[in-house]
């Protein structure tokens, strides 16, 4: 019996890693306080909604570039990605190795993210969704406030991001059982254009309606809260067609 | 008898037809340039309630906005761009250029209230299409024209405004953040250029 279950801790662990599809994670609903200054009211409801439980991966993404070629790097349309798009790959169908099918996918455009999560029938999360389940930690759906959750944030940032990518995945599960919200890779939402953000709270005037159409721009209501003042300061700069190496995605879906 | 050859002829008549047209089309026959935001597959229903794919608009250059038609302060300031653009032509380049305003707001912009701009405005159907995407798909064209919004709880938006000249392949051109009745004219040297081109 011993003798099987030592089979089987070896066994299970590499049956996740062929799985092809990430596990879904059901997220309950309820209103949370966003920490962007919203001018239309700073708390919003959140519907029940299923969240990937870590964010796809390089041999995950493959798998889609393979059944839709129109998203290989070398035939994609320059409007859907720019020229990084996939340049980690060796090739525009083949991976380096096993340890990088098994990395977070990187380099992909928010069309590249959406097609994918299209394909599986989901869609990308929201911003009000990321941002809901990105504020729990292990124990605590809403961690916001403690000084060591912080802390540990900012010390992924400050960590140079030069060596190779952890694999997606490795990190304990949070309160929701999602897994990697902070500290591999940044994610795409399916919003992430709607993050009208002015850098300063004091450019606010009339430049700023000229420019976002009769309303001010999003404010941070709580600065202390890094980590989602850097996602949204680096989503609201980039284009639909952009990629980076340090952004990836994963998927969402509603729930009846 | 000469009914029935007729209704024989018609099958006939209509394979001519296409084989005619699609003579007529062969720019539209050659692949889009990967770089054409016509890659974007984007079915709008228009004013007149007609749906059609925005690559129905290739083989025309096109100057290209974001609105909605509820929106008090800048959208108004669109259609004067499209106006002064206009105005800057002559007759001619002015019939070989298209207005496309895409709405940001297809659950409120049906063909009524899009024709109720169209015609409080006094735009020319001949050259102005004002079209409502799916609502599924209003991220993505915004996506490829550069456009950044936000819904508001009180269904107003928060968005950037720009507008866009394509050429005839749908190839972003030119763009100008610069809306109202005076236009960038780097924009409008942009338009004569692109509407002379063959």
């Amino acid at each position: 019996m011993r003798r099987f279950t030592a089979l089987l801790l070896f066994v299970l662990p590499v049956a996740g890693l062929c799985a092809g599809d990430a596990a879904w994670v059901k997220v309950p609903g309820g209103s949370f306080r966003s920490a962007l200054k919203y001018e239309d009211g700073g708390i919003a409801k959140i519907a029940k909604f299923e969240m990937q439980k870590r964010p796809v991966t390089n041999a995950e993404f493959l798998t889609f570039v393979q059944a839709h070629p129109q998203w290989r790097r070398d035939r994609v349309a320059t409007v859907f990605a720019d020229e990084r798009y996939l340049s980690q790959w060796p090739s525009s169908t083949r991976l380096a190795d096993e340890a990088q099918a098994a990395q977070p996918v990187v380099d992909v455009s928010w069309f590249a993210a959406q097609g994918y999560c299209q394909a599986q029938g989901a869609r990308l999360p929201t911003w009000r969704e990321w941002e809901y389940v990105a504020a729990a930690d292990e124990t605590r759906r809403d961690a916001r406030k403690d000084p060591a959750w912080r802390e540990r944030i900012l010390g992924w940032y400050a960590r140079p991001s030069s060596g190779p990518l952890p694999r997606a995945g490795l990190q304990a599960p949070d309160a929701y059982g999602v897994q990697d919200v902070h500290g591999l890779v940044w994610e795409w939402t399916d919003d992430f254009s709607s993050l009208l953000v002015s850098g300063d709270n004091r450019v606010q005037g009339d430049a700023d309606k000229m420019k976002f159409c009769g309303a001010g721009a999003l404010s941070m209501d709580d600065r202390e809260n890094y980590a989602v003042l850097m996602r949204v300061a680096m989503l609201s700069s980039l284009e639909a067609r952009d990629t980076t190496n340090s952004l990836g995605f994963r998927c969402a879906r509603d729930l009846p | 008898m000469k009914r029935l050859s007729i209704r024989l002829l018609r099958p006939a008549l209509a394979c001519l037809l296409l084989v005619v047209a699609s003579a007529f089309a062969a720019p539209a026959a050659t692949p889009l340039p990967k770089d054409s935001v016509y890659q974007l597959p984007l079915p709008l229903t228009d004013q007149h309630g007609k749906t059609w794919d925005w690559r129905s608009h290739r083989g025309q250059p096109q100057v290209v906005a974001m609105f909605y038609t509820s929106c008090q302060y800048m959208c108004p300031l669109i259609v004067d761009s499209g106006k002064a653009v206009q105005h800057a032509l002559t007759p001619a380049e002015r019939a070989k250029l298209g207005i496309m305003l895409i709405s940001m707001d297809p659950k409120r912009d049906t063909p009524t209230a899009l024709m109720g701009i169209a015609t409080k405005r006094k735009l020319d159907p001949a050259h102005w299409s004002l079209a409502s995407p799916r609502a599924d798909d209003v991220r993505g064209v915004a996506g490829v024209l550069g456009v950044r919004y936000r819904q508001l709880a009180d269904g107003e938006f928060n968005h950037t405004s720009a507008l866009l000249l394509l050429d005839r392949d749908g190839r972003i051109v030119a763009r100008t953040e610069q809306v109202g009745s005076v236009v960038d004219p780097e924009f409008i040297q942009a338009v004569h250029r692109v509407v002379a081109q063959r």
